[in-house]
Order: structure tokens, then sequence, then C-alpha cells
């Protein structure tokens, strides 16, 4: 009897795993047909990809677990994974999209292009002081 | 086999399907960005969505074929993405580069 609720309280997490997970990366790809701009669009990818691709991942592993009775470490280090990686390459796709002159929409001032400028200043000066 | 006791098994097949119905239409906006995106950086990031839907597909079809075998194949996937978009990335940055002459 407890075995059977355990079973059916599993199986409704799964569902709603499924269905979180998929929500979040229809809305993040939804989100970089949209959005304006380039920095903008990696907000929306990173966060909601990473996001719908755990849920889902999650939602599988406990169906693994509910099936078969098997513990799937590779769906934990998957998940792990992409937690991991996905910061690493949104930030090298936007520093890559600024040195190629990638402006952000609807802002008036760049720091972090007036902080390159002072710090090739900084070295330019300090070649000459040499 | 719980789930054959329960009931829940067709509502879980049904869900996984709908979800990868949703999965499709995801990808199809991100090719729609894929051709269209203003620069490559654009379909860099685009790229990058499609790896990670193309993830989700993969566990979504060890559920829909009751198979564990597919649980190699979301890793692979996931190191492979990994590295392509550090690839494109590297590569978008090192043509600035080699334009400035910084050193």
């Amino acid at each position: 009897m407890i075995q059977k609720t355990i079973d059916i309280i599993l199986d409704v997490f799964v569902i709603i795993f499924l269905a979180g997970g998929t929500f979040a990366i229809f809305t993040a790809s939804v989100g970089i047909l949209r959005f304006p701009d380039i920095y903008t669009r990696l907000h929306a990818a990173s966060k909601g990809s990473t996001l719908g691709v755990t849920g889902i991942l999650i939602g599988a592993f406990i169906f693994h677990y509910t099936q078969y009775g098997i513990v799937s470490g590779k769906l934990i280090l998957g998940f792990l994974f992409i937690m991991l990686t996905a910061p690493v390459a949104s930030h090298l796709i936007s520093r890559a999209a600024h040195l190629r002159g990638a402006k952000p929409y609807g802002t008036l001032k760049d720091q972090y292009q007036e902080a390159i400028d002072a710090e090739k200043r900084r070295q330019k000066q300090q070649q000459k002081s040499k | 086999m719980s789930l054959s006791e329960s009931g829940f098994a067709t509502i879980i097949q049904n869900v996984s399907i709908i979800c990868l119905i949703a999965l499709s239409v995801s990808i199809l906006l991100l090719i729609i960005r894929v051709m269209r995106g203003p620069t490559n950086a654009d379909r860099a990031v685009a790229l990058d969505a499609i790896g990670v839907n193309i993830m989700a597909f993969a566990a979504l079809l060890a559920i829909i074929l009751i198979t564990p075998n597919f649980n190699d194949i979301v890793l692979l996937i996931g190191i492979l993405l990994f590295i392509g978009t550090v690839a494109i990335a590297i590569y978008l940055e090192k043509g600035d580069l080699i334009d400035t002459e910084d050193d």
C-alpha cells in the first residue's frame, strides 16, 4: 500500500518535472527569437535552457528509478555538466560579440568599453615610462 | 514494473509525446534565428540552444521508448556542445584580435 502510494507520487513528480522543463525551454526559444539584442538573447538562452534541460533530466532520472530501480548517474552528471558549462559558454560568446562591436540595445553608456579603453591607455603610459 | 500497475504509464507517455512536439516547435523557432541572425554571435547563441534542446530530446526519447540506453547519449551531447560553443567563441574573438594588431 505504502509502496503504491510512493510510486503514484513519484509518477506525478515525473509529469510535473517534464511539463515544467518543457515550458522553460520553449520560453527560452521564444525569447531568443523575440529579444532585440545579442546580450538579451544570451540572457534568455543561458538561464532558460539550463533550467529547462535540468527539469527534463530530473524527470527522466525519477522515471528510470521507478521503472527499473536503477540510479542513473549519467543523467545527474549531464545536468551538473550543463550547469557548470552554460555560464562559461555564454560569457565567452558575449565577450566575443562585444569585441566584434555589438552595441547594447537602448543604452547610452557602455562601461565595459570604457574600462577596456582605460586599461589600454594605462598600458601605453607604462610602455612610454619604460 | 510499477508504472503498469499504477495506471500512470499512458499518462507519462502522452505527456512525453506532447513535450516532444513542443521541443520540435522550439527547435524550428531557433532555426529561424540561425538563418536570420544579424551577426555570427546570434547564430552561435541559437546553435547552443539547439544543442541543449537536443539533449532534452534524447532524454524524452528514453522515456518514450522505455530504455535506459540513451543516458550515455545525453552526457555525450552535453560535452560535445560545450566544446563546439567554445570553439566558435574563440574563433570569433581571434578574428578580431588579428585585425587590431594588438601585439
